[in-house]
């Protein structure tokens, strides 16, 4: 029996419920669901190589890129409006992922995960080394523009905060979409096994390159937005503990559905915050303990909660 | 001509460094198939139990040459224990999970050591420079080297050659080579793996807080230092090829000749030189130099 698949009408109440929230929000929480929002970006690029069964431990490079495309464009260029970076940042991102995936295609497993490490670790070396744009420090980042138009400070967070709502959207209605298509289901197939889908005719490796391009393009907008709601950027942006977050984040929702990475990041920013609040010494304890007991108890993440209510709902 | 000496010395000195840190990883990941994250956190460890081992033994004004016993025996019992502690408490009840997945438990694994090492240790910097400063320097062709340097690649050249033997002259490391191999092979043949498990991640977490105490006089011991570590060991073990001691041997001293001659010729390339050389390894050669590529499978 086949059941309505509702996801799209439900994505769409969301959004719009997300839009009226954002007015109400006091500004803490607008700020650190804008990140959750962001940082869900790069995983749900992530979940998406995850699915077909490669991890990458170096999505921080292009989170990286794209913070750091919106702070040259605005401090060196005098490029500000928000939704015309975010263009330039995926372009920029997707040519350089073009290129090193036409390598990492042809990679599987652990070697796919150290190889993409060493490329985020090569853009954290030379931004390190490169005093033009702040080393270790980082900068800050001009006050991104809407179309012509500059938000007073006020307005900015709830711009921005608006601006990764929609962004959001789309990525996770156009994502949920693209699991169904029979690119998405070629996906899994590469993970189950590689050489039937050979022998059905459909290239792995095209299919893998397809996706790496894709999760690299979306890493780089996740990026760009925390790059604006925060304001600053630097090199931690591309160090191999920001691309485990990522990874840790994936694991946390789930790889089941295009929304468990976003309830995903927002939990992890939510435990991430009181953690941090309630204990200042001890919050990375907290949450490699949070992460070891999800690995233990709920292996398909956060979502596998919510799944098993739905007994005999089709498998999206 | 000096500064060719320099790199020279400069990198081979890395390298011992960078070989004893990368040696327990490659020894457990080839062992257990699992890419110890937290191996990183256990070289901390070591070098924060050898560091207050030293200020504890040189305030109380012991027999300053007998030092060296007492640190290194406190990092590497240090380390053992937290080795022991992960392995019973943890990583047994994971066992035959995904190789990935096995990595996000010792990030996990990681995330929690460096909380503990700062609520043990607290967050001031630890200086154990006395036997750093106890072996005193020397002067080759005009340039003055510390002769710790020499005891840091003595140490890898010894823990090289132990390895070597243990693996390849001894009952226990056949089995361990057994093990390697093929464990449902050596488990059919009535080996015991999860004790070749345990014995192996206890022996690298020893190793990994070994690389720590040696280090600690060599520079001042703060929080995150284990961070940075693990990553480069990681780099050094992919190039040589997972599980290969040979390999990690080879790894660390490209590594650290390349890095020598990055820092000497143009400091700024000197992160970008390291997992450059790693890049560049992989692409040649997927599986690191020193391991056989495998046949996939249908």
């Amino acid at each position: 029996m086949l059941k309505t698949d509702n996801t799209s009408r439900n994505l769409c109440i969301a959004f719009v419920l997300l839009l009226l929230v954002g007015l109400i929000l006091p500004n803490w929480l607008a700020f650190l669901t804008t990140i959750a929002l962001a940082k869900a970006m790069v995983v749900v690029g992530l979940v998406m190589l995850m699915r077909a069964g490669l991890v990458s431990f170096g999505q921080g490079l292009y989170y990286c890129l794209g913070g750091y495309t919106v702070g040259i464009a605005g401090q060196h260029l005098g490029i500000t409006d928000a939704v015309g970076i975010l263009f330039v940042s995926a372009f920029i991102a997707g040519c350089l992922a073009a290129l090193l995936g036409l390598l990492l295609c042809r990679y599987r497993e652990i070697f796919f995960a150290m190889l993409t490490l060493a490329f985020s670790m090569i853009l954290y070396g030379v931004l390190v080394k490169t005093s033009e744009l702040g080393s270790t420090d980082g900068f800050n980042v001009a006050k991104v523009t809407l179309l012509g138009w500059q938000p007073s400070p006020g307005q900015l967070s709830l711009v921005v905060y608006s601006l990764a709502c929609l962004v959001a959207f789309l990525t996770a209605f156009f994502m949920h979409r693209y699991y169904q298509s029979g690119m998405g289901f070629a996906g899994e197939a590469v993970r189950e096994n590689e050489i039937r889908v050979e022998y059905l005719g459909v290239s792995p490796q095209r299919v893998v390159f397809i996706k790496y391009v894709l999760a690299a393009m979306l890493a780089a907008v996740g990026g760009s937005i925390t790059a604006m709601i925060a304001g600053h950027v630097d090199p931690e942006m591309a160090y191999w503990t920001t691309s485990g977050e990522f990874v840790f984040v994936a694991l946390l929702g789930g790889t089941g559905h295009v929304v468990a990475a976003f309830i995903g990041a927002f939990l992890f920013e939510v435990i991430r915050t009181i953690a941090f609040d309630l204990a200042p010494y001890t919050w990375q304890m907290i949450l490699g303990t949070t992460l070891l007991l999800v690995i233990f108890f709920l292996p398909k993440g956060l979502w596998s909660l919510l799944k098993a209510k739905k007994v005999g709902g089709n498998n999206v | 001509m000096d500064t060719l000496l320099v790199i020279l010395i400069d990198g081979i000195v890395y390298s011992s460094w960078l070989f004893i840190v990368a040696a327990g990883l490659t020894l457990v990941y080839g062992v257990m198939k699992i890419l110890n994250m937290a191996h990183g956190s256990l070289y901390a460890i070591g070098a924060y139990s050898a560091a207050s081992m030293v200020g504890w033994y040189f305030t109380n004004g012991y027999v300053p040459w007998a030092s060296y016993l007492v640190f290194l025996a406190a990092a590497i019992l240090a380390g053992a224990f937290a080795g022991l502690l992960i392995e019973r408490g943890l990583l047994r009840v994971m066992y035959g999970r995904d190789e990935v997945v096995m990595i996000l438990v010792t990030y996990g694994v990681l995330l929690i050591l460096e909380d503990v090492i700062k609520l043990l240790w607290g967050v001031e910097a630890y200086f154990a420079y006395q036997p750093y400063s106890l072996v005193g320097r020397t002067k080759l062709l005009g340039i003055t080297f510390a002769n710790y340097d020499f005891v840091l690649i003595a140490a890898a050249v010894v823990i090289g050659a132990m390895l070597w033997a243990g693996l390849n002259r001894t009952i226990q490391g056949k089995l361990l080579r057994a093990v390697i191999h093929d464990r449902d092979i050596s488990m059919a043949m009535g080996i015991n793996v999860k004790r070749t498990f345990f014995v192996t991640f206890v022996l690298g977490s020893a190793l990994g807080a070994l690389a720590g105490g040696l280090t600690a006089p060599a520079l001042s011991v703060v929080p995150g230092i284990g961070i940075e570590v693990g990553i480069l060991a990681f780099a050094v073990v992919v190039i040589g090829g997972l599980g290969s001691v040979g390999g990690a041997a080879v790894g660390a001293l490209m590594v650290g000749i390349a890095r020598a001659i990055a820092v000497h010729t143009y400091p700024q390339v000197e992160l970008f030189v390291i997992y450059g050389v790693m890049a560049m390894v992989l692409v040649v050669r997927p599986q690191g130099l020193f391991v056989s590529t495998v046949a996939r499978k249908i």
